[in-house]
């Protein structure tokens, strides 16, 4: 079963804000992130993973089929969260899932504690019907 | 390499295996040299011609690759006195190709040993494909839709975990055969589901694993003829299957049973997955597989859906409640006998399903609730539950066929 693991951050609050850490607190999660991708791909379970660029970067591209797409950098949807990163993974059941968001969830941030990062998981669709 | 040859080397690959990891002992390695010689033969049959006697030259070459490992291993830890000491020499000469038993037992012990429940299902279904099935890592990544990376690391677990957990190649011992005889059955059982779930759309550039499931149930039942199981999941795969070209539009959507044209069914796979059904009922047990493989035969020997047997539908699903209390059979038991006895009498019997965990959120349950609805004409009811299954499941065409039916619903 395929999963995406969608990791969510705050805006404009201190503790995600990664250029104001200490350059061992930023090593540590970035240590962190590494160690935990080659774990997932080391269990021959990771599909993918990607980290996004900053939200102030984001475009909306937009067509209605006559003429050329609009792209603008708003509306976004109003929310108190970006996704700041995904993996897809491939495995054996939903709750292999969850520990591996729970993992990822503990990333270190300042003083290197863990973050308690906000993990979305949804499933990826079209998988083998659930077996009971 | 043609297809002809391409089915060589997929039926001698377990052969070769079980032979080289027979003689040398060591599964994770010797199944790399295996699929080393079967690359070498891919490259060098085409233009040299297949040779004589193919599965020796396979074994050979396999052996010889797997000497070399051994040897660029041991340079620095001088293994290689140690493997020339502990190989008495007449192992190193390839067996005569009569040994037919053999061999025959050969593949069941790497059956058994590739989907052992010490394995994750995961890991058990990427070895079983790539040990017994002959296929490679790349064809196997594609058919999961994984990188091939992945897949790579998958199986080299797998092989791990074997050897960590100290399996030798033998036969599981009497008492645990049947406990391994299922996990093996529950591993085809699932590659055949995945190869059915995704084979709609754009998916023909991918390996066809259902046809690869089917393959590996024959071979499981040309060793265990007698096996009622074995031959059951081999019918329910075959009778299945046999719907294939009928059971999805030009899109991919899904064509329920009941609509679909029957005369695309595959006639020949049906007398032979009935074949099947008929003798291993004779031969007495009747297990759950059996017992699928009994309800897709009554299915399928119905030339029009009215013509149908239900009430017998319904008799062999309550057989298959006695053997396992499955919720999944009991929804279908309810749809049989509303078919049977009229949609209230369905929807009667998913009223306890509704508090079952196992099965409450599950969209399958709000599909058939939906489906009973509609025909009973309480169509404002079925249209919630159509919603809730549409918005439940997690498979594309399942979900696009129940928005589809909402539509036409409220279209009328």
């Amino acid at each position: 079963m395929k999963f995406m693991l969608m990791m969510h951050a705050p805006r404009g609050t201190g503790e995600y804000q990664i250029l104001s850490w200490k350059p061992e607190e930023f090593r540590a999660h970035i240590q962190f992130m590494k160690d935990l991708n080659r774990e997932l791909r080391e269990a021959g379970e990771l599909v993918g993973a990607e980290g996004l660029a900053p939200p102030g970067q984001a475009r909306i591209v937009r067509s209605h089929g006559d003429g050329p797409p609009e792209v603008t950098d708003g509306p976004f949807a109003e929310s108190k969260e970006f996704l700041v990163g995904y993996w897809i993974v491939d495995v054996e059941n939903a709750e292999r899932a969850h520990a591996i968001a729970g993992k990822a969830s503990t990333a270190p941030g300042p003083g290197g504690k863990p973050l308690g990062i906000k993990i979305e998981v949804r499933q990826v669709m079209s998988g083998p019907p659930d077996s009971l | 390499m043609n297809t002809t040859g391409e089915q060589l080397l997929r039926q001698l690959a377990p052969q070769v295996l079980a032979a080289v990891v027979r003689r040398y002992g060591n599964f994770g390695a010797a199944e790399d040299a295996v699929q080393e010689a079967l690359a070498a033969a891919a490259f060098e049959w085409p233009r040299a011609g297949v040779p004589e006697n193919p599965r020796a030259w396979l074994i050979q070459v396999a052996a010889r690759k797997l000497t070399d490992q051994f040897r660029s291993e041991s340079a620095r830890r001088s293994r290689e006195t140690k493997f020339v000491l502990t190989t008495p020499a007449e192992e190193n000469v390839v067996p005569p190709p009569d040994e037919a038993t053999v061999e025959q037992d050969d593949t069941l012990v790497l059956l058994f040993l590739c989907c052992h429940p010490a394995l994750t299902r995961p890991s058990a279904i990427a070895l079983t494909l790539r040990a017994v099935g002959g296929l490679t890592t790349a064809e196997i990544a594609r058919a999961f839709l994984v990188p091939e990376a992945t897949m790579a690391q998958r199986i080299s677990r797998a092989k791990q975990s074997i050897k960590s957990s100290g399996l030798g190649f033998v036969l599981p011992p009497p008492e645990q055969r049947n406990a391994s005889l299922s996990a093996v059955l529950h591993v085809l059982y699932l590659i055949f589901n995945e190869g059915y779930a995704t084979s709609s759309g754009s998916t023909h550039q991918r390996l066809d694993l259902s046809s690869e499931a089917i393959r590996l149930a024959r071979a499981a039942h040309e060793l265990l003829p007698n096996d009622g199981e074995v031959s059951g999941l081999l019918a329910l795969m075959l009778l299945t299957d046999a719907r294939r070209d009928a059971r999805s539009g030009p899109n991919g959507e899904i064509i329920p049973l009941d609509e679909q044209d029957r005369s695309l069914w595959n006639q020949t796979a049906i007398a032979e997955g009935v074949e099947l059904v008929t003798n291993a009922m004779k031969r007495g047990t009747v297990g759950s597989y059996l017992l699928q493989a009994a309800i897709a035969a009554v299915h399928d020997e119905a030339p029009r859906v009215e013509d149908t047997d239900f009430a017998q539908i319904a008799a062999l699903y309550e057989e298959l409640l006695r053997i396992s209390d499955n919720p999944m059979v009991r929804l279908n038991h309810a749809v049989a006998v509303a078919m049977v006895r009229g949609p209230a009498a369905g929807l009667a019997l998913l009223d306890g399903l509704a508090r079952d965990p196992r099965i409450k959120d599950h969209y399958r349950l709000a599909a058939v609730r939906a489906h009973l609805c509609e025909r009973a004409g309480e169509i404002p009811l079925a249209l919630s539950y159509y919603q809730a299954a549409a918005e439940k499941t997690a498979s594309i065409p399942e979900r696009n066929y129940l928005c589809m039916k909402i539509a036409r619903l409220r279209d009328n």
